[in-house]
């Protein structure tokens, strides 16, 4: 024991400083040249700064909704809901949340709601919703801004991102993108 | 739906097939093999090893190598817990967040240094950037004393009769620099580009376009996530882990974190049929645990892409699965992929709340995390599965009469009591963790974030991510009180350290036996035969030991449903 002590201390500190200081130092380095020079992707409308791929809470009739969240969109911190499947109070609230969206958006039959919309996300800041769930609400959206359905739906497809080199992982909306692109409209 | 399945295959696919040739590049570089890094890394090794006077040539028996792997992993966590106890006046700590309480800073130096990370502290609030940095540390260097042990047992199984097995400091820091360092400052860089944060500045503020002023944590969080994976350690920058979009922006990141945490693991197999030579021998290892992931992921992912049932009766459109606690840049394929993936692999970082999964998909989690011997982790994989050949071993050479060998080597009655004992351990801990738990309603029953069946999963889930050293969690769980943070804490040390002695001890006194040649008369270790025989084994021993509880939790969840 005694003989290893001392070399595994020095070691240690050794390693500790490589390791804490020299790695570090090279990717935040590397990160400088990449877009948003290690802070993220930043988008800017109006003078305003948003992080791109921080979800924003939208509840108003006039923004396209994003998910519900845990956290309420705090980005200070995440969190997801942890409710497990069977859980009845969970469950009610869902339920809940199925009626409220119907009051909001007359005219969209129950079966048309993607279960996204009623479930919160694991970060609770999670940016996208689905196509579909974008185009459920495109009558609300309409109503509420006074615009052509038409021309609301042109809109979400041009903000559709396809899967990854269109072979991997879902289809998505980026709601703050489709938002920004409405209040130009 | 199908480019969701595609995705999954796909990054299950590039893992196999970059796994051979990086397990050729490993089984290599600890056989003192040329490679295209000596030229930096020698002098950088040597004059670390010249400041700490260590003589890495001095090799060690398997005792030496024990003794030097405990004191160095003492120093760390006593270190970690002054950092993470002080770090309120330490320096970098911008958004001011205080120092952990003893309790805390036990359970997060203990679970750092063992490479399982269960974290009971958010990372936004519960630590400053110097911890972070910290335990950052702690990945690289947790990952590579379990890449080390695994190399004494690769050392020890080439060795016809002598007890020199390399030396631990040697082995662990070769891990570091010629392994994990340049992989990861590959993988940080690909992050980095694809928007995830690498700054030392505080917390930011934005005002929302609904108006509503929030705060968005930011910090060195590329350079965290990519040892984070390679080093399968798990641990989050953020507290929602891989779930949240500053540590995962988008598909590509997902299938780069998940490469990152699949590849070492499965590049050891393939490493050790390299430096024993015996590549039949990897390919049957391979074929067994690919057997169990298969068999744990398919129906885990077949189950969230069906969604929860009782949501489906409120007739929303399920189109998109189990949503709960998942993201939509993932969707629930790539999520249900990714919690067999981590539980598997002992990584125990999650892209989804394991919480909010359907109840048999909770089910195949633990599992993964009962046997921890398919893939498994950083090195401790390998050590795992062992284990179960010995065990295998054994049995079939009851079964057909034979002395029991492995590798010309006579297994013995000292080597199936650590055997025996090892293998038992795991599932004592979980269950008698999990029924003390069960015990005191009055202390733990507080913590549960869900009534009835699933609050038991919850617990169950606790220990055995603790007993895998895996690090994910059913996170409803209230674990920051001192119950969960000091029992898992000690189910951490005795789960970490004992399945790295045993196997290491059965390898040493192995390693001294005369070897015997092999004749007509042995029985064939690598065959398939044999393998059928493993997974016989391990299927075996979990299911006896975990078919209760799980009836307790999962399986009564799901019939109730």
């Amino acid at each position: 024991m005694k003989t290893n002590i001392f070399p595994a201390i020095k070691l240690t500190i050794v390693t500790l400083l490589f390791f804490c200081v020299v790695y570090p130092a090279v990717v935040w380095a590397i990160a400088q040249l990449a877009p948003g020079s290690g802070h993220g992707e930043m988008v800017t409308a109006n003078g305003k700064r948003y992080y791109a791929n921080i979800g924003q809470k939208f509840t108003e009739d006039r923004f396209f909704n994003s998910r519900p969240s845990a956290i309420e969109y705090n980005a200070a911190g995440s969190g997801g809901s942890n409710k497990g499947p069977s859980n009845p109070e969970y469950l009610a609230v869902v339920q809940a949340r199925i009626d409220t969206f119907l009051v909001h958006n007359p005219g969209v039959a129950k079966k048309d709601i993607p279960v996204e919309l009623v479930t919160a996300s694991g970060s609770g800041l999670d940016p996208d919703i689905s196509p579909k769930a974008a185009l459920v609400q495109v009558k609300r959206v309409a109503a509420a801004r006074k615009l052509s359905e038409e021309k609301i739906t042109q809109l979400v497809s041009a903000h559709i991102e396809k899967p990854l080199l269109g072979m991997f992982g879902p289809e998505k909306v980026n709601v703050l993108s489709l938002n920004l692109a409405l209040e130009k409209l | 739906m199908n480019t969701e399945i595609l995705g999954a295959i796909a990054m299950y696919a590039i893992s196999i097939l970059m796994a051979i040739p990086f397990g050729r590049y490993i089984a290599k570089v600890y056989a003192g093999e040329k490679t295209l890094l000596d030229t930096v890394l020698n002098p950088v090794e040597n004059l670390f090893f010249r400041i700490s006077g260590i003589d890495r040539k001095a090799e060690m028996n398997w005792k030496q190598h024990l003794v030097a792997m405990l004191t160095i992993n003492f120093i760390w966590f006593m270190l970690g817990m002054f950092v993470l106890m002080n770090q309120g006046w330490l320096p970098l700590n911008p958004d001011g967040n205080p120092g952990q309480t003893a309790d805390l800073a036990f359970n997060t130096s203990i679970s750092f240094v063992v490479n399982c990370n269960l974290q009971h502290y958010s990372g936004e609030s519960g630590v400053s950037y110097l911890s972070q940095l910290f335990l950052m540390f702690l990945q690289f260097v947790s990952a590579a004393t379990g890449m080390a042990a695994a190399v004494i047992l690769f050392i020890a199984l080439k060795q016809k009769t002598a007890d020199k097995l390399g030396n631990f400091y040697n082995l662990m820091l070769i891990s570091c620099t010629r392994i994990l360092l340049p992989a990861s400052i590959v993988v940080a860089s690909i992050l980095a580009f694809n928007g995830m944060p690498m700054t030392f500045e505080g917390k930011d503020s934005i005002v929302n376009m609904q108006g509503d002023t929030v705060g968005v944590s930011t910090g060195p969080v590329a350079a965290f996530v990519a040892i984070k994976h390679l080093g399968t350690n798990g641990g989050g920058f953020y507290g929602t882990n891989s779930a949240h979009p500053l540590e995962n922006p988008n598909y590509l990141t997902n299938m780069v974190e998940m490469f990152s945490q699949m590849i070492i693991p499965l590049a050891m197999i393939f490493a050790l049929g390299f430096f024993l030579k015996r590549k039949k021998m990897a390919w049957m290892i391979f074929g067994v645990m690919t057997l169990g992931f298969l068999l744990l992921c398919i129906p885990t992912i077949i189950w969230e892409v069906q969604g929860n049932p009782a949501i489906a009766q409120m007739g929303v459109d399920m189109g998109s699965g189990a949503m709960e606690g998942k993201e939509v840049r993932f969707g629930s394929a790539a999520s249900g992929f990714w919690s067999i993936a981590t539980t598997v692999i002992s990584t125990g970082s999650v892209n989804s709340m394991h919480d909010s999964a359907m109840p048999l998909s909770g089910m195949m989690q633990l599992l993964a995390m009962m046997t921890n011997a398919f893939y498994g982790g950083c090195g401790v994989g390998i050590l795992n599965f062992f284990i179960f050949i010995i065990l295998a071993v054994f049995i079939s050479g009851l079964m057909v009469g034979r002395t029991p060998e492995f590798l010309g080597k006579k297994i013995e009655g000292r080597e199936m009591k650590i055997a025996m004992i090892v293998a038992l351990l795991h599932p004592l801990l979980i269950l008698v963790g999990t029924a003390l738990a069960a015990a005191f309603p009055g202390i733990t029953s507080a913590n549960l974030n869900n009534p009835g069946f699933h609050g038991f999963s919850e617990m169950l889930y606790e220990y055995t991510s603790s007993a895998a050293n895996n690090g994910s969690g059913f996170e409803g769980l209230g674990d920051n009180n001192p119950w969960w943070n000091i029992t898992t804490g000690f189910v951490l040390i005795l789960s970490r350290f004992l399945p790295i002695i045993g196997p290491i001890a059965i390898a040493g006194l192995l390693a001294n036996k005369k070897y015997i040649p092999e004749s007509a008369g042995t029985l064939p270790t690598d065959s398939a035969t044999f393998g059928m025989m493993v997974m016989a084994v391990i299927v075996i021993i979990t299911a006896l030991s975990f078919f209760p509880a799980l009836t307790l939790g999962p399986i009564a969840e799901y019939f109730s449903m």
